[in-house]
């Protein structure tokens, strides 16, 4: 049962993945990307988990917890950029 | 019995993180694309996080808990990265479906926000302004 | 009063970074209390500057409350935007609405403007240069006016209540 459901999940993250990459090249704005960016990590700390439950390794959360931080910071600085035109003043 | 429920919230969260993805891809303005991945994600990953929690904790001795600081972080985070793709956005001027209201009450981010459409205008504006308005002072 | 406030600056986010701490190390065993209680106590000293003013929780009961009504909100928003997208797109009705704000404290306005992204269909998108004003994109909605009435007695209320003297 726990199989099965991790087999759907990892089908429908990855659905999720390549939705977000098609925004991402798609666009048609730059905050359209930056957002499907954002999702991006997201989706892949969703994917990790997933794989951390399948293997029964722990070790993945602390790569999950990295991609959230530096997902989070990286959106924050693009977003400055398109706000400023600058990122550090 | 606890192979049920993590399968439960292991579907939840996936199903919720493709819709917010889904809604990525089909709403049809930046500002209602932003609504999908903030919100159905947040839940969605979250319920992964719980998942992975609770399959920890069955499994190995002891209670492990520190999944729950992604879920933390994501949800502190998540709302600060929207609101500022949907500042970014306001302020290149990005098309709408919403009509954005003209914000009267505070001039000087306007001015910064204006793009080169919004910036032709304006002085155009002015021009009839000051077109029109020396007849009526000489009335 | 003062010596306590130089010794301790943030008595609140001391023990909140200690929890952190622990909960990243993923265990509690009596060393690691130590040293997150360690952490909690230097890291405010050493990030005083960061956070200038004190925060002050008036009614720890509120807090909790209001907690719980936001969880319950997310969950909520989810199935509700969930079914948004899901629906027909041409039915949606986007719009913006300014919601006039009552609080003061950036703490809370930051708060305020995160609940509101975090709940049903709607995303806080500015805040107004003299902070009186927030823009709310909103994703479909009939009666904005009904939702500026929501929004304030659901949220900027308790908050009020919590961070602000009334």
């Amino acid at each position: 049962m726990l199989d099965f459901a991790i087999t759907v999940a990892f089908g429908l993250v990855t659905m999720a993945v390549g939705m977000c990459c098609w925004r991402l090249l798609r666009g048609p704005s730059t905050p359209d990307r930056i957002l499907a960016l954002d999702t991006l990590y997201v989706n892949a700390i969703a994917l990790l988990m997933l794989l951390g439950i399948h293997l029964g390794n722990a070790l993945f959360f602390e790569a999950a917890l990295l991609i959230a931080l530096m997902g989070f910071i990286g959106t924050v600085a693009l977003c400055k950029y398109l706000l400023r035109g600058d990122i550090i003043e | 019995m606890l192979e049920y429920f993590l399968s439960l919230l292991i579907l939840t969260g996936a199903i919720f993180t493709f819709i917010g993805s889904l809604g990525l891809l089909r709403l049809k303005d930046f500002y209602m694309r932003l609504h999908g991945p903030t919100k159905a994600t947040t839940l969605g990953v979250g319920s992964l996080l719980i998942a992975s929690a609770v399959f920890f904790s069955s499994r190995d001795a002891g209670v492990s808990l520190h999944e729950v600081l992604i879920t933390l972080f994501l949800f502190i985070t998540a709302p600060v990265s929207a609101h500022l793709l949907a500042k970014a956005a306001l302020h290149l001027n990005l098309h709408s479906h919403a009509k954005i209201p003209v914000n009267s009450a505070h001039p000087v981010e306007d001015k910064d926000s204006e793009i080169d459409g919004a910036r032709l205008a304006a002085p155009t504006k002015e021009n009839n302004s000051s077109d029109i308005s020396p007849p009526h002072k000489s009335v | 009063m003062t010596m306590r406030s130089r010794f301790l600056p943030h008595p609140i986010l001391s023990p909140l970074l200690a929890g952190l701490w622990l909960l990243l190390t993923n265990s509690i065993a009596p060393g690691q209390i130590l040293l997150g209680l360690l952490l909690g106590w230097t890291i405010p000293l050493l990030t005083l500057r960061f956070w200038p003013e004190r925060v002050t929780i008036r009614k720890p009961f509120t807090l909790v409350r209001y907690t719980g009504v936001l969880l319950y909100d997310i969950i909520v928003a989810n199935f509700v935007v969930a079914r948004l997208i899901l629906g027909n797109p041409d039915r949606l009705k986007p719009v913006f609405i300014e919601l006039p704000l009552d609080l003061t404290s950036s703490l809370a306005i930051s708060l305020l403007a995160n609940s509101i992204t975090l709940t049903p269909g709607t995303v806080s998108a500015r805040l107004s240069e003299d902070r009186r004003h927030l823009l709310v994109h909103v994703l479909s909605e009939n009666d904005p006016d009904n939702l500026i009435a929501v929004i304030k007695d659901r949220y900027e209320r308790p908050l009020r209540e919590i961070f602000e003297q009334c």
